[in-house]
């Protein structure tokens, strides 16, 4: 791309034509920005505005000075061209602000709040400090993990279905394209889903327990780990299949022994990321497994707390004491994002080291 | 593969039979879930059409319960749309574009991170910290352009409006916005942009000429995707907005539109009896939306994928 030599302006059929036309240099943008920046900080200054006014201002004055200066300089087709150039960047700047803003809340409101006392202590019989997440944790994770065994073994085996069986079949593009629209269900849909299904199975219209909220969100995960396996086993080269298929190797110890250990990396990769796309659902266990102020390690009976359904309640039912519930909403929050970003960083971690050795 | 010149058949092995059920079972499994959310949804949905209107929040019947919900669920999901889109295609190019190589990746990933935030720290941020700081803006728009049916106002004092959620919506579904044209505007064949830069095209006349008209129907499917998505969503909306069911197009009132998934979630713990089976009804009205909506983005981009591979 950046190679390509900039375009010279419309071509005219006369013939002293001039080999080269007037650009603007190189510098010109940082220019242009500079000037708006200075200029709009001092419009903000003069009439008072803050740094939000001051760099829209910034901003639409380099949207309209830089296509000016370019009008002027090189040609209408070039000004359009900066003017798009420009228009671009502001949007991947814009893009930016809510994630910079976001995670500088969340830890500003939340780093205060992170001391062994909030993370080893459950709100039980809690009334103003001293209360914590613990129970919140638990529930978390063992919900999460339920999830986990419930998808990695239907993902996976459907995954192998769709490129060691199916192939091109239509029942398996059918399959592929409701697991593709499968993503696209709404999570709150996914625990009205698994309610419906167990009140109707225990007969008790008001269930809730940790083991409906794993059901819950493994549908959201199946299709997840089902796409990103498909695309790891389909990079497993048909060469290795077939050399073991030539050594008289049965078709599923193929896939057990050669194509499954090539792809292992890529499928854990994936798995992670499902993981960490569920474990801050909301909906589905506000709905199914309820939330409670005490510890409960058993999946299957009574109202578990989980971290998302904790930082909802602290925040909007605040209680007797909001200032203190609401920064433990804060603190929560905060954990539940490391906890997301410490799972993207492994899954990136375990796809780039333990890559498979496809014999590039 | 098969073509062997004498294809004598192995025996089935036991192994293999019970690997290739299993997968297939799998596979099953999927479409069984599939259809049991529908069903189950039916199940318990169908009760709800005899529901009294003091099971119905006082209105007269399922319909006219769940009308206005429908209405709210479309509405910020539009919004939510008309914000996203444009920043998500300017993003996508610059990306796949604008940025140098060696920043594009990094850059990709930064646009990803914002996917994995969990929705209810978006609430969080958006009751916490977005709404307040738009009040004044939202003072300002009813002042100004009071006039425009969408900002009647009185503005509301607390920012909990329905345009600060279609805008954490529009924040959420910006990656799935971004990864799949961006995806697209990659996979533009290098031919046709190197032969309209070589016909003297500026970056801009390459992008329009030769990368926006092979990519139309991915940023269809991207942004119909990205609407399914926003329908969907429920705690950013649930904790945003203060909702009190009215059907309005008034942006910055304090009294907004409420949503179906946010009203399930916030109505849903204190529910008993027909109201919840009234709940569940709405569930599955907003599941056949998002399947539409889905369904419809999905076809596409596999038509489109099959007309690329030809």
């Amino acid at each position: 791309m950046t190679t390509t030599a900039p375009p010279r302006g419309e071509t005219q059929h006369h013939e002293h034509v001039p080999l080269r036309h007037p650009r603007l240099p190189r510098w010109a943008p940082l220019l242009v920005a500079a000037m708006a920046a200075s200029a709009g900080g001092l419009l903000a200054l003069s009439l008072g505005w803050g740094v939000v006014g001051w760099v829209i201002v910034a901003a639409l004055l380099h949207l309209v000075g830089l296509p000016l200066w370019s009008r002027v300089i090189e040609n209408r087709r070039a000004a359009v061209d900066r003017l798009v150039t420009s228009l671009i960047w502001i949007a991947l700047v814009i893009a930016f602000i809510p994630l910079v803003s976001l995670l500088s809340t969340v830890v500003r409101n939340g780093a205060s709040e992170l001391t062994s006392t909030f993370l080893n202590n459950s709100m039980r019989n809690v009334i103003g400090e001293g209360g914590g997440i613990y129970h919140a944790l638990v529930g978390t994770l063992l919900i999460t993990l339920g999830a986990t065994v419930i998808s990695v073994p239907i993902g996976l085996m459907t995954s192998i279905y769709l490129v060691e069986y199916g192939a091109l079949s239509r029942l398996a593009s059918a399959i592929r394209f409701l697991v593709d629209v499968m993503t696209g269900i709404p999570s709150i849909v996914a625990g009205l889903f698994a309610f419906a299904l167990f009140a109707l199975l225990t007969g008790d219209p008001g269930i809730h327990f940790g083991f409906g909220g794993s059901v819950a969100l493994s549908l959201l995960m199946i299709p997840i780990v089902v796409r990103s396996a498909e695309e790891m086993l389909k990079l497993v080269p048909t060469d290795l299949r077939e050399a073991s298929y030539a050594l008289g190797v049965p078709k599923w110890r193929t896939i057990v022994r050669v194509v499954l250990p090539t792809a292992l990396s890529g499928i854990i990769t994936g798995v992670t990321l499902a993981i960490a796309r569920v474990i801050g659902e909301t909906a589905p266990l506000l709905i199914i497994a309820g939330s409670t102020d005490s510890v409960n390690f058993d999946l299957f009976h009574d109202q578990m707390a989980t971290l998302p359904v904790f930082i909802y309640y602290s925040y909007t039912q605040p209680g007797l004491n909001p200032e203190i519930s609401r920064g433990y909403a804060w603190g929560a929050a905060l954990v539940l994002i490391i906890i997301v970003m410490a799972l993207n960083a492994i899954a990136r971690i375990v796809g780039r080291f333990f890559a498979p050795r496809t014999g590039r | 593969m098969s073509s062997t010149v004498t294809r004598t058949r192995s025996p089935r092995r036991l192994g293999d039979l019970v690997f290739s059920g299993a997968a297939f079972g799998a596979s099953l499994t999927i479409l069984v879930a599939l259809a049991g959310v529908a069903i189950f949804l039916i199940i318990q949905g169908i009760p709800a059409l005899g529901a009294e209107p003091s099971d119905l929040n006082g209105k007269p019947n399922l319909l006219a319960y769940t009308a206005p919900l429908v209405f709210g669920t479309l509405w910020a999901a539009l919004i939510a749309i008309v914000i996203a889109t444009p920043l998500a295609i300017g993003v996508a190019l610059a990306v796949s574009h604008y940025a140098p190589k060696r920043l594009a990746s990094p850059l990709g990933y930064l646009v990803d991170l914002l996917a994995a935030v969990p929705s209810v720290v978006y609430g969080l941020w958006g009751i916490g910290f977005l709404g307040p700081r738009l009040v004044p803006p939202y003072e300002w728009l009813d002042q100004h352009l009071g006039w425009l049916p969408f900002f009647a106002g009185p503005a509301s004092t607390t920012g909990r409006t329905i345009l600060t959620a279609a805008i954490v919506l529009a924040i959420m579904i910006l990656p799935i916005i971004t990864a799949i044209s961006r995806e697209i505007f990659s996979q533009t064949p290098r031919l046709n942009e190197e032969a309209a830069l070589a016909l003297g095209a500026t970056r801009w006349e390459m992008i329009r000429l030769s990368v926006l008209p092979y990519a139309r129907s991915g940023i269809v499917s991207a942004v119909m995707l990205g609407l399914g998505r926003a329908m969907g969503e429920t705690m950013a909306v649930a904790m945003v907005l203060s909702a009190s069911g009215v059907v309005t197009f008034n942006l910055i009132s304090a009294t907004n539109p409420s949503t179906i998934a946010a009203n399930i979630a916030l109505s849903f713990a204190d529910a008993t009896g027909l109201k919840v089976n009234a709940l569940v009804a709405t569930g599955l009205v907003l599941f056949v939306i998002t399947f539409v909506v889905n369904f419809a983005a999905r076809a596409i981009v596999s038509r489109a994928d099959r007309s690329v591979s030809r």
